[in-house]
């Protein structure tokens, strides 16, 4: 390699001036504004790092390319432990920066090897075995620890807060994978019914005061029906056209909603709707008359967090509710000829299946579980308006859906703690935390472009898995 | 072996399909009888498959009449697309194969009896709560999946996804997938197309025992004339949407239009 490695300099280096004489404007200046005009900062240090990062990021990828392993894999340490260590940078976003590159550095080192490992287990009986009880243990241990986490020293306001709104993603996911993944119809307005099922809850529960548990059958039954009215005319679309359709019904329920003042309350939203109850028992520090609160009737003092610990009990519950029901509905005959329509709708008429019902039933199955969140999220926002329900969330769920891994239950979990949570934690990172999204949406296209978890376990076996010896 | 067999399986009258301007089939009437293997010939845009497309429901004719005759009598052309492989109970194979290539070759067997399971899983309510009912038939489905599996030696591959069986195997599953749903008829599109010699002698006896072992009538459209000659009853031939001929293989062969327009070059010798 010594012959080549003058080349190789010359090429880092000529990377390092092409990101030196990008990032100049870029990076190297801030306007800023103190009153009497626009000033410059000068950053000059920051793009020094990013510049120093860049050109050894460049070195470590073409040694790894070469199959110089060790070298290009101290080279990752290196900067890995660079960019965790307390140095002084000027920003937090350059030392995740630093790491980062370390990281995709030692990815790049070991991927081939991996991936060769991967593909000889994925190929071997036996790993296919281990494979599939890694799957089921990792799931367990999922859902034990998400049964103790509101024990746990994380469970402060700001985490559990969190873990509600990944919950309530994942519960998307999953009710989105029946229509997406099994059935294989693109449907980008999702959240419509969503919106449904949280302004059943908020006008049943304001207007005729019907308590949670009341309205959540109620808030899946409307939006299993808004599922039929829309499928029966636009089902017999296919792919993109349905996309379009569905897409267009999502934005026709948000417009509704936000100009229908008499029902809606139009822009200004629904407020004050009445949060969940456990056997009559409020989650507030005092009562309304006739009624008790939850710290009265355990007789413990009250804490904010009860309220919290309880709506995060409620959305595992609704989730795990899904995520049963999917299951089981899989090994069912109308599961397999929702998977058999995605495959090929034509064989599927051959064979006597009736493809309007069945899409129809995808559909109003998905809605309904659709439906069953929304009333989950107007109980815990206790106000909600149309800005609520736009078309990015029916976006991010789909997306929640796709990089998870169509069809897999367990992806959608990781992929919506990557996209749900990620951004949260990384809240220090300012305008920043964006990029790193994009980034790893990117890096899940590319290495794992059927998404996260891409295994199909098939509904029914006639040969048991063999165990590994 | 008589085209004039009391009560034909399956009567087409007067059978007509126009595209626009084109006339892919015109007039074309011919009847198979039960237990008989009925094979349509003719050269390529002869319209054998706009014949097939529109015994199965996927196309609605311009003019004519279907009768199928099996448990009750069935007009053809009156039902919707997916009815016929319901009600009629008419399964069809696909000239480009068409199975469920993600699915397991087990689970494309099973997508085949929907229509009894759903049955049997009231609608999905008894089989999500998984009452003996639902169980028992989903056991008896996978036992006569295994049946099949047996009888076109894919029993150890039952686990694998369809897709990646080899082209042979995908032809008999497809095969196997259409029986699955308990046909009165059943319609191959070329299954012999792309198998080699010793595939289509298999395929030749599968044919024989669908015929003679399970009782049912099939109609075969197929370009491989070792195959058609070799186990056809009764044979059609089509030439631009019209029939020239019909009849027993040894009066087709010999029929002096039909050599005209099909078997005319020493290749496409009735021996081949």
């Amino acid at each position: 390699m010594g012959d080549r490695l003058p080349a190789l300099l010359k090429d880092s280096a000529l990377t390092a001036l092409m990101a030196a004489a990008l990032g100049l404007f870029i990076v190297g200046f801030q306007t800023r504004d103190i009153g009497q005009g626009l000033f410059f900062d000068y950053q000059f240090v920051d793009l020094g790092i990013a510049v120093v990062t860049i050109f050894f990021g460049r070195l470590g990828l073409h040694l790894a390319a070469m199959g110089l392993k060790w070298p290009s894999f101290a080279l990752g340490t290196v900067l890995g432990a660079v960019g965790a260590s307390p140095l002084k940078m000027p920003s937090t976003f350059l030392h995740w920066f630093v790491v980062i590159a370390g990281v995709l550095i030692i990815l790049r080192t070991i991927w081939p090897w991996a991936n060769a490992a991967l593909a000889k287990a994925r190929h071997s009986e036996r790993g296919r075995a281990m494979g599939q009880r890694g799957a089921k243990w990792f799931g367990a241990i999922l859902l034990i620890a998400a049964v103790l986490l509101p024990f746990t020293p994380f469970a402060d306001q700001k985490n559990m807060d969190l873990a509600v709104l990944i919950l309530t993603y994942v519960m998307l996911g999953w009710g989105l994978n029946i229509v997406v993944g099994l059935a294989g119809l693109l449907d980008l307005g999702y959240v419509a019914f969503y919106a449904v099922g949280a302004y059943s809850y908020a006008l049943l529960s304001t207007q005729f005061g019907l308590n949670f548990w009341t309205v959540l059958p109620l808030a899946g039954m409307f939006a299993a029906t808004f599922g039929l009215l829309l499928g029966f005319p636009v089902l017999r679309l296919r792919g993109d056209y349905l996309a379009i359709v569905t897409m267009g019904f999502g934005e026709i329920i948000r417009l509704v909603l936000l100009n229908w003042v008499d029902l809606s309350n139009g822009p200004a939203g629904i407020g004050g709707i009445p949060g969940p109850t456990l056997f009559g028992a409020v989650f507030a520090e005092t009562a309304p008359p006739g009624q008790q609160t939850f710290a009265q009737m355990m007789n413990i003092p009250f804490s904010s967090n009860q309220r919290l610990i309880y709506l995060y009990y409620i959305i595992l519950l609704l989730a795990l509710v899904t995520n049963f029901f999917t299951q089981r509905i899989r090994r069912l005959p109308v599961g397999r000829a929702w998977e058999a329509l995605r495959e090929d709708e034509t064989a599927c008429k051959a064979l006597g299946i009736n493809p309007t019902n069945t899409k129809l039933t995808a559909f109003a199955v998905g809605a309904m579980f659709a439906g069953f969140a929304g009333s989950f999220f107007a109980a815990k926002q206790r106000f909600i308006s149309p800005e609520s329900f736009t078309f990015i969330e029916s976006a991010i769920i789909l997306s929640i859906v796709v990089l998870g891994g169509m069809g897999s239950q367990i992806g959608v979990v990781l992929a919506a703690v990557l996209l749900i949570g990620l951004p949260e934690w990384f809240r220090d990172l300012g305008a920043y935390r964006m990029i790193v999204f994009g980034l790893a949406m990117v890096l899940i296209m590319v290495f794992r472009p059927r998404g996260l978890i891409a295994h199909r376990e098939p509904s029914v076996r006639l040969h048991p898995v063999r165990a590994g010896p | 072996m008589s085209a004039a067999h009391p009560e034909p399986l399956i009567e087409v009258e007067h059978l007509t399909m126009r595209f626009g301007g084109l006339v892919a089939v015109d007039d074309v009437s011919f009847s198979a009888g039960p237990r008989q293997i009925t094979a349509i010939i003719g050269p390529n845009g002869a319209g054998k498959t706009t014949v097939f497309n529109c015994i199965t429901g996927f196309y609605k004719p311009t003019v004519g009449r279907l009768t199928l005759r099996a448990d009750q009598e069935y007009l053809l052309e009156r039902m919707l697309g997916h009815e016929v492989g319901q009600k009629a109970r008419v399964a069809r194979t696909f000239q480009n194969i068409r199975l469920f290539p993600g699915m397991t070759v087990l689970e494309n067997l099973l997508v085949a009896q929907h229509n009894k399971l759903m049955r049997a899983s009231g609608m999905s309510i008894f089989g999500l709560l998984g009452l003996q009912r639902y169980r028992t038939a989903e056991a008896a489905a996978i036992e006569k999946a295994r049946g099949w599996l047996e009888r076109i030696q894919l029993l150890p591959d039952a686990d694998r996804p369809a897709g990646e069986l080899p082209y042979g195997a995908q032809r008999r599953l497809e095969i196997a997938r259409a029986m699955c749903t308990d046909p009165q008829l059943l319609c191959l599109d070329e299954p012999a197309a792309g198998l080699n010699p010793r595939e289509s002698a298999e395929l030749n006896e599968l044919l024989v025992s669908i015929r003679d072992r399970d009782g049912i009538g099939v109609l075969l459209i197929e370009h491989d004339m070792s195959v058609v000659m070799r186990i056809s009853n009764h044979i059609v031939v089509l030439d631009y949407g019209r029939k020239i001929a019909e009849g027993a293989p040894d009066m087709v062969r010999n029929d002096p239009a039909v050599i005209r327009a099909y078997l005319g070059t020493a290749e496409d010798g009735p021996d081949a």
